[in-house]
């Protein structure tokens, strides 16, 4: 080695140098984290605005009731019927609503890490269409056939369930070749969605009208006349994935790199991609099969999120709560201030759309803090 | 800061220990064999450039070296352990490397992917500690980048971006680098500033480099040993002196080519006459 070049001064005087990094280092004990605020304060906000929201829904409907009211029979503070209505009649309804849409952004968030594309979601990835094509056959056939008639006694969201966790098994086989990889992932699931789509319409052409009617409603997406006993496999699905995906948010920051790069930072790659698609698959299914197909939620939430918190991916806990602010907030429009209540689905991507599109325009995807 | 410096004293380096090897590599794709049967060892504190005509293998065998390519058959040694069945989080603490094009995801900033580098010593409640954060903070300083420290990545020059990527690997804290053609897509100037990084980093730090490069001249100057290859096959190794002989660069390159001594390093430097055949 002959050429040496000559030591660099560890940094000039002049301009004020930049902190290594934006932020504020928690550190205590061996604990240590670096905290941004507004990753911080998108999610607390989208929380508080969801509570919100929430109880403004609960009060509405034919015996409205105020916010305050709501929050003090919320609290425990209730009384006769006024509780009644609230805890059993109007709450299922908006927790279903909540963690339909918690459950749908991280899972959105989840493949557009993982793919490194914001147009995977489990809506253009086929998971959702799996899932309709479960539910449109349980409707659909029970009456016709004795496969039929087995799959309308397993209930509608036990199929769609079943429809999803088998579309997302054969996403999750026909990408696999010594690992995922992003772009693969979106081709092969654009195949399933298709394929999905056109097995739905094939139902549906066949169904009497009544069954197409109803099935129809489903595949919109509907938070319709749901029961506590709806949001119990959802809940469990979510207290027990999310906390996994959150976990997971250490090594998704390197996923995003390519392959070699996430490989030489230590990363077992194989391992790590299975884990993060199972996690997202899991989510949208049990998502589904609670609420139907509510479109769009995965897709936009994730990438309003991350312009809204900053940062270089899709934020997993903002994008959740977001989405249960979006599925909330348009379930609450629809019943109140138009003129007929519509499916919840319908208005998600009404609203969700120019939403993005707003943000686009603006173009602050840059600005961290 | 001792991750950073994995040696007080560059004298402790033994020239004879050898830290990396293959033994037997047959490296494929699918069915297709790229490498077949190629052995190589490298030592501690050695600055090695692989070098050889395109397709010949030598990203392949850069892969292998640095567990991204499983050899179907043979194996690559880390300090004497089998690299396959070492735990990549173990192997990414001593050999740490850069891919041929790397890519950072959109609106990153400089801090944040050098920041990135510290994820084998970190853990679930060790996210940023003081130790990451002087470690990072020197290696952006090392590497001329402490200014852009809040730019995003893909906001800078190329010369800049692959700055940035060195110095993520700084930060990983590793006494091996493999670093496959660091210098695609530079102009000559920022080529040589890439070069300098990485033959400071072995000069001063005592880190073992093997790097692939396509620029014979550079490899010569910069690299203590140049390894040849050709068709999967290793055709030469030693000094750049014993190996870019007019004879190997018409076997190996099938090139008419003078050999000089560079008036600026003395090392061998090439002057290209025609292509044979």
């Amino acid at each position: 080695m002959s050429v040496a070049a000559p030591a660099r001064p560890a940094g000039p005087g002049g301009a004020p140098r930049p902190p290594v990094r934006r932020g504020r280092a928690v550190r205590i004990g061996p604990v240590s984290a670096l905290l941004r605020w507004r990753q911080l304060a998108v999610p607390a906000a989208g929380f508080a605005a969801l509570v919100l929201v929430a109880a403004l829904s609960m009060g509405r409907g034919d015996f409205p009731i105020g916010v305050g009211e709501v929050l003090r029979t919320l609290a425990g503070l209730g009384e006769g019927p006024q509780e009644f209505i609230v805890l059993e009649l109007r709450a299922p309804r908006v927790v279903v609503g909540a963690l339909v849409g918690l459950a749908l952004g991280v899972s959105g968030a989840l493949f557009q890490t993982f793919a490194r594309n914001p147009l995977a979601s489990p809506d253009t990835l086929g998971i959702t269409t799996g899932a309709s094509v479960g539910a449109v056959a349980a409707i659909v056939l029970s009456g016709s056939t004795s496969a039929g008639a087995l799959l309308g006694g397993l209930g509608i969201p036990l199929a769609a369930l079943l429809g999803a966790l088998a579309t997302g098994a054969l996403l999750f086989g026909l990408t696999w070749r010594a690992g995922v990889d992003g772009y693969r992932l979106v081709l092969v699931g654009i195949a399933l969605w298709s394929v999905g789509t056109a097995l739905t319409d094939w139902l549906l052409t066949n169904a009497e009208i009544y069954d197409a009617a109803s099935a129809y409603v489903w595949i919109t997406g509907s938070l319709n006349a749901r029961t506590w006993s709806d949001a119990l496999p959802l809940t469990v699905a979510v207290v027990v994935l999310l906390p996994l995906a959150l976990a997971a948010s250490r090594v998704l920051t390197l996923l995003q790199f390519g392959d070699d790069t996430a490989r030489g930072l230590g990363v077992r790659l194989a391992g790590a991609q299975t884990a993060v698609v199972l996690l997202a698959v899991g989510l949208v299914a049990f998502a589904v099969s609670a609420a139907g197909p509510i479109t769009f939620v995965a897709l936009v939430v994730p990438q309003i999120a991350v312009r809204l918190a900053g940062g270089a991916r899709p934020p997993l806990l903002a994008s959740g709560v977001l989405g249960a602010l979006l599925v909330v907030g348009a379930d609450l429009v629809t019943r109140t201030l138009l003129p007929q209540a519509l499916p919840v689905g319908i208005l998600t991507a009404a609203i969700g759309a120019p939403y993005l599109l707003w943000l686009l325009v603006r173009g602050r995807r840059r600005s961290t803090v | 800061m001792t991750e950073l410096l994995p040696r007080a004293r560059p004298d402790a380096i033994s020239e004879e220990r050898v830290r990396l090897a293959a033994e037997h590599v047959r490296l494929a794709y699918d069915e297709q064999v790229v490498v077949d049967d190629l052995d190589l060892e490298l030592t501690e504190g050695s600055f090695t450039a692989i070098v050889g005509p395109n397709g010949c293998g030598k990203s392949t065998l850069l892969k292998a070296l640095g567990r991204l390519l499983r050899p179907t058959s043979g194996q690559v040694l880390l300090d004497g352990r089998a690299i396959a069945r070492t735990p990549t989080r173990e192997v990414a603490k001593v050999l740490g490397l850069l891919p041929q094009t790397p890519v950072a995801p959109e609106g990153l900033t400089v801090g944040d992917l050098v920041a990135r580098g510290r994820h084998p010593h970190q853990n679930w409640l060790r996210q940023w500690s003081r130790d990451d954060e002087a470690v990072v903070a020197e290696a952006l300083s090392w590497t001329s980048m402490s200014e852009l420290a809040d730019r995003p990545v893909d906001a800078l020059s190329g010369g800049q971006r692959q700055r940035a990527w060195i110095s993520m690997a700084l930060a990983q804290g590793t006494d091996l680098l493999l670093l496959d053609e660091p210098t695609t897509y530079l102009d000559l100037s920022h080529q040589i500033d890439v070069l300098d990084l990485v033959g400071r980093l072995h000069a001063e730090r005592g880190r073992t480099v093997v790097v692939v490069l396509h620029d014979l001249n550079l490899a010569a100057r910069y690299a203590q040993r140049l390894v040849a290859m050709k068709d999967g096959a290793l055709v030469a190794s030693g000094t750049p002196a014993e190996v870019l002989t007019e004879q190997l660069l018409a076997d190996v390159f099938e090139l008419e080519a003078r050999v000089i001594t560079d008036p600026v390093a003395g090392s061998p430097m090439v002057v290209p006459v025609r292509r044979l055949r």
